[in-house]
């Protein structure tokens, strides 16, 4: 037990301080960087393109998919059917990422965890939040997901079934969500305004404006 | 956590767990290079480790160092691991270019 | 290769505990669920896990279980569900 209440003291330290003396494990970092572009496993410009890949990478590609599905019911087809190929479609490319889009309705709400480690859309939506990672959560959410939606604020009528996804294997997710009423007529991009991640993980749901 | 030895430290699906901290922190230079590390060593044009080589060395790492360490700790001990079990890199020229790293981050420091 | 099982049947998750790197989540182990979908064929993670890259590929399917035949305990509506992915190699036939 003492292993699960420890956590979260220390999955959230803030980030070390990059003026102040190297950890173990930075220096160890920089050391390995070193020797495999001494051994031309790849080249420091490799490096820096995959920083700045995964940095392009934000939440607000993925609210881009779910505004486009709201708003055009072929491309939610298409998107319902095969979520990389339908993100091709709008010229988001997801590599060897494969993608299932599930959708929230009047009777099922989505949520996506991976219990065994932290299986996330990245190449979608980017680096996945801190509590995501953390024990808690993934313990939790797929056998309490009620609370856990709770927790976040979010209050699943008992009508409607409470599907959680443990993302154990191949496939990747995001949820998408309802479209809130009073939006009739909203331009796609006012739209994705709404979609937060956590929208797209599940545990919430665009707010009402 | 389970006593059960037949489960993995990390396979924590059902155990009770504490409140879910949602603070979040915005991830450091070393970090997002540890990221990129492991981008490029699975790459398919590369090949040089799985996504389940890194896996299964955070698996491997212990139980007190899995909750001890941050998110990138583990994966950079988890890479290295595994790079030295493959003989990309050996131990002495790790030790050797740690001490150096150290060295140069001395002086820069002072 | 042709997939064992089909979309709808009922299959039981093998009690198996072994070393190595698995990931059919201990939860999930000895319960019974549905197929949801069939998602292809993947590599072996257990095999990958060790660098081996050249064995079969595994049919890979997400089977959809009732919480409350996950947990007895659930007090949640018995509507609520788990998808899990989960290899072909984990799953037999479910004789209930």
């Amino acid at each position: 037990m003492a292993t699960e209440t420890h956590d979260h003291a220390h999955d959230h330290r803030p980030p070390p301080d990059e003026d102040g003396p190297l950890t173990y494990y930075q220096t160890m970092e920089i050391a390995v960087r070193e020797l495999l572009i001494e051994k031309e496993v790849f080249g420091a410009d490799d490096v820096r393109a995959a920083i700045e890949t995964m940095d392009a990478r934000s939440p607000a590609r993925g609210a881009e998919v779910v505004a486009h599905a709201w708003t055009d019911p072929a491309f939610k087809e298409a998107l319902m059917a095969d979520g990389s190929a339908a993100c091709a479609s709008m010229g988001i490319e997801l590599g060897p990422l494969r993608l299932i889009a599930v959708e929230n309705t009047e009777t099922v709400h989505n949520v996506i965890v991976c219990t065994l480690c932290s299986c996330y859309p990245r190449n979608l939506l980017g680096i996945p939040p801190d509590w995501y990672k953390a024990k808690a959560y993934r313990a939790r959410v797929v056998r309490e997901p009620r609370a856990v939606l709770r927790e976040f604020g979010t209050e699943i009528p008992g009508d409607v079934a409470v599907r959680v996804h443990d993302s154990t294997a191949d496939m990747r997710y995001i949820v998408v969500p309802r479209r809130p009423a009073g939006t009739e007529g909203w331009e796609r991009e006012r739209l994705a305004a709404l979609v937060t991640r956590d929208c797209m993980i599940g545990v919430t749901v665009p707010k009402t404006p | 956590m389970s006593d059960d030895p037949g489960r993995g430290y990390h396979d924590i699906g059902g155990l009770p767990g504490g409140r879910i901290e949602r603070a979040e922190h915005a991830h450091a230079l070393w970090e997002m290079r540890v990221d990129a590390l492991m981008v490029l060593l699975t790459h398919p044009e590369r090949r040089v480790i799985t996504v389940d080589e890194l896996r299964r060395g955070i698996e491997q790492l212990g139980a007190e160092a899995y909750d001890a360490m941050t998110y990138y700790e583990r994966w950079i001990a988890s890479v290295t691991n595994t790079l030295l079990g493959k003989g990309v890199i050996t131990a002495d020229e790790l030790g050797r270019r740690m001490a150096e790293v150290a060295a140069r981050d001395g002086e820069g420091a002072g | 290769m042709a997939a064992r099982f089909a979309v709808g049947d009922r299959v039981a998750v093998r009690r198996a505990f072994p070393l190595g790197h698995i990931r059919t989540p201990y939860y999930a182990r000895g319960a019974v669920g549905d197929v949801e979908r069939i998602c292809g064929a993947f590599g072996n993670p257990e095999e990958l896990a060790f660098g081996r890259r050249d064995g079969p590929k595994q049919t890979l399917y997400r089977v959809r279980f009732a919480q409350t035949v996950l947990w007895p305990d659930y007090d949640g509506p018995p509507g609520d569900t788990i998808d899990i992915e989960l290899y072909e190699h984990w799953l037999e036939p479910a004789t209930e």
